[in-house]
C-alpha cells in the first residue's frame, strides 16, 4: 500500500504556490536571471534562479524571521502551506514526525558571520549563528512551531536530500513509527562563496550573456547547472488513515530506492551504474515493472556528465522504449537539497493534470547521449500511471521515488 | 552622555534587536519575562549596546542583570569609567 500525500507546499523560483508552480513549469520558461541577493561583479557566474516575491511576514513575525536563515524561512513556509492543505490531521503530536533535507543548511548566515569574525573578531560573532546555520534547523523549527514531538531529523545528502527525506518519511510510516510525517527539503545557498565554490568545481553554466537559456537539461549545448533556491514539503500518512479521516489524497509514494555510487566524490559512476541500481530498487520496492512507469522526472541537472550518465541509466532500466522524460531544472535551476522534494510534487501535479511539463530550453538532443524521449516545447498528454523521480547527489548519493496516482473519485 | 540620552539609545537597541515596542522598554522591564529575551537574545542585545556606546562588556559582568534599568546602570558605569 502506498503512503498517501495529503498536503503539498512549495516556494520555488517559478512559483510560490502549486498553481503558479505548475503554470510556470508548463510555460517552458526558465526562472534564471541576474542575482539580486548580492553584488556579483567579481564573479564569473552572475545569475541564478532566486525565489522572488517571497513575503516572510506572511509566515513569521519579524523577531522569528530575524533568527532563522533564509533556508529555514523558505522551508517553514512550504511546510505551513502543505499542512494547511492537509487540514486537521487529528493526530497525537507525539506521533507526528518531521524529516527535512538540505544540502548545506544556513550558508547565508554562516558566510555573514565568518565575514564579521574576520573584520571585527570573535566577540562579534552572533550567538544565533549555530541555531541558524545548523542543517537540522528547518526540521527543528517546523516541529517547534507546531508542537510535533515525534521523530525528527535532517537528511544531508546534497542534491538527493529532498528525495531521501520523503523516502525515509515513507519508511517511518510503513514501520509504524509515526502516523503523519511532514517531509521535504529546503535550500538557499546562493551566496558569494557558495556561487564561487560551485563555479570553481566547473559545475555551473557560464552562459552569462543569456541566463534564461543556461539551464538546458539533456540538450546538446548544455554546459552546467544553474543554482536555484527554494523548498518543498509534503504531508504524508498511511493511505488507510488518510481515507478514514476524509482527507483529499493528491497521490502517493509507492516506492523508494537509495544507494551510493562509492565511485567518486562528485562524478557519477561510469554508465550511470549506481543510478541504474537505484531506479531498480525503487521499482522493486513499489512492486512495479519498468513498463508500468508513465514518466521519468529526471535529475537532469544540465551538467554534461550528469545528463549523459542519467540518460544511459534510464535506457538501461527501461530498455528500448523508455517512458517520456522531463526535468524541472530547465525552469527552476538546481534546488540542491530541495530539488527532490519539489520534483516529487511536480510529478504528482503532472499525474493529476494528465500532462507532463516540458523541459525548458531543451532544443537539440545530443547525438552522443543514450536516446531518451525528452519532453520539450509544450506539455505532453499523460495517461494516469506511476512516475519515477530521480535525485542524485554529490557524494554519490542516489535516491529514486515512485509516485503513484490518487484513485479516481468513486462514481456517483 | 546623561542617563536620559543613554536610555534613549539603549531603547533603540532593544527595539532593533529584541523586536519589541519602544513603549515596552522601561527601566523596570525584565528581559526574560517582559521583553521575551532568552539568553541568546540578551547576548545579541549586549553586542548591540557595545557597538552603540563603543564600550566592552565582558560576559561575567552580565551576571545579575535582569532588567533594563540594570543594563542601563552597567552602560553608565562603562561610560563613566571611560570619561
Amino acid at each position: 500500500m502506498p503512503v498517501a500525500v495529503t498536503g503539498m507546499g512549495l516556494k520555488t523560483p517559478v512559483g510560490l504556490d502549486l498553481a503558479a508552480f505548475w503554470a510556470g513549469l508548463c510555460s517552458g520558461r526558465s526562472a534564471a536571471g541576474p542575482i539580486t541577493q548580492f553584488d556579483t561583479s567579481e564573479h564569473p557566474v552572475t545569475f541564478a534562479c532566486e525565489v522572488g516575491g517571497f513575503d516572510v511576514g506572511t509566515y513569521l513575525s519579524p523577531k522569528e524571521a530575524a533568527h532563522l536563515d533564509r533556508v529555514t524561512q523558505l522551508g517553514f513556509a512550504a511546510a505551513v502551506d502543505a499542512l494547511a492543505q492537509a487540514g486537521d490531521l487529528g493526530a497525537d503530536p507525539a506521533r507526528v514526525a518531521v524529516v527535512a533535507g538540505t544540502g548545506v543548511g544556513g550558508l547565508i548566515t554562516l558566510e555573514k558571520e565568518v565575514t564579521k569574525y574576520a573584520e571585527k573578531g570573535a566577540m562579534r560573532v552572533s550567538p544565533f549563528l549555530v541555531p541558524m546555520m545548523m542543517s537540522n534547523a528547518t526540521a527543528a523549527f517546523i516541529a517547534l512551531q507546531h508542537g510535533f514531538t515525534g521523530p525528527n531529523f535532517c537528511v544531508v545528502t546534497a542534491c538527493a536530500a529532498g528525495a531521501n527525506a520523503i523516502g525515509e518519511a515513507a519508511r517511518l510510516l510503513r514501520s509504524g513509527e509515526a502516523d503523519v510525517v511532514i517531509a521535504g527539503g529546503a535550500e538557499s545557498s546562493i551566496t558569494p562563496v557558495g556561487l564561487a565554490a560551485f563555479n570553481r568545481m566547473g559545475a555551473l553554466s557560464r552562459r552569462r550573456d543569456d541566463p534564461a537559456t543556461a539551464s538546458r537539461p539533456f540538450d546538446a549545448d548544455r554546459d552546467g547547472f544553474v543554482m536555484g533556491e527554494g523548498a518543498g514539503f509534503l504531508v504524508l500518512e498511511p493511505w488507510d488513515r488518510a481515507v478514514a479521516r476524509g482527507a483529499r489524497i493528491y497521490g502517493g509514494i509507492g516506492g523508494y530506492g537509495r544507494n551510493t555510487d562509492a565511485y567518486h566524490i562528485t562524478a557519477p559512476s561510469p554508465g550511470g551504474d549506481g543510478a541504474v541500481r537505484c531506479m531498480q530498487l525503487a521499482l522493486e520496492d513499489a512492486g512495479l515493472a519498468p513498463g508500468e512507469i508513465g514518466h521519468v522526472n529526471a535529475h537532469g541537472t544540465s551538467t554534461p556528465l550528469n545528463d549523459a550518465a542519467e540518460a544511459e541509466a534510464i535506457t538501461k532500466v527501461f530498455g528500448g522504449s523508455p517512458p517520456p522524460v522531463s526535468s524541472v531544472k530547465g525552469s527552476t535551476g538546481h534546488l540542491i537539497g530541495a530539488a527532490g522534494a519539489v520534483e516529487a510534487i511536480a510529478s504528482l501535479l503532472a499525474i493529476t493534470a494528465g500532462a507532463l511539463f516540458p523541459t525548458a530550453n531543451h532544443e537539440r538532443p545530443e547525438p552522443a547521449l543514450a536516446p531518451v524521449d525528452v519532453v520539450h516545447g509544450a506539455p505532453r498528454p499523460l495517461a494516469p500511471a506511476p512516475a519515477l523521480s530521480n535525485s542524485f547527489g554529490f557524494g554519490g548519493h542516489n535516491a529514486s521515488l515512485v509516485l503513484v496516482p490518487a484513485p479516481a473519485p468513486a462514481a456517483g | 552622555m546623561d542617563r536620559s540620552e543613554a536610555f534613549t539609545n539603549l531603547q533603540s537597541c532593544a527595539v532593533d534587536v529584541l523586536h519589541v515596542d519602544a513603549g515596552a522598554v522601561t527601566e523596570e522591564a525584565r528581559f526574560k519575562e517582559d521583553l521575551d529575551a532568552d539568553s541568546l537574545a540578551l547576548i545579541e542585545f549586549v553586542m548591540a549596546l557595545e557597538e552603540k556606546f563603543d564600550i566592552s562588556v565582558p560576559e561575567e559582568e552580565l551576571d545579575g542583570v535582569t532588567t533594563v534599568g540594570q543594563a542601563l546602570d552597567l552602560v553608565m558605569a562603562k561610560l563613566a569609567a571611560r570619561a
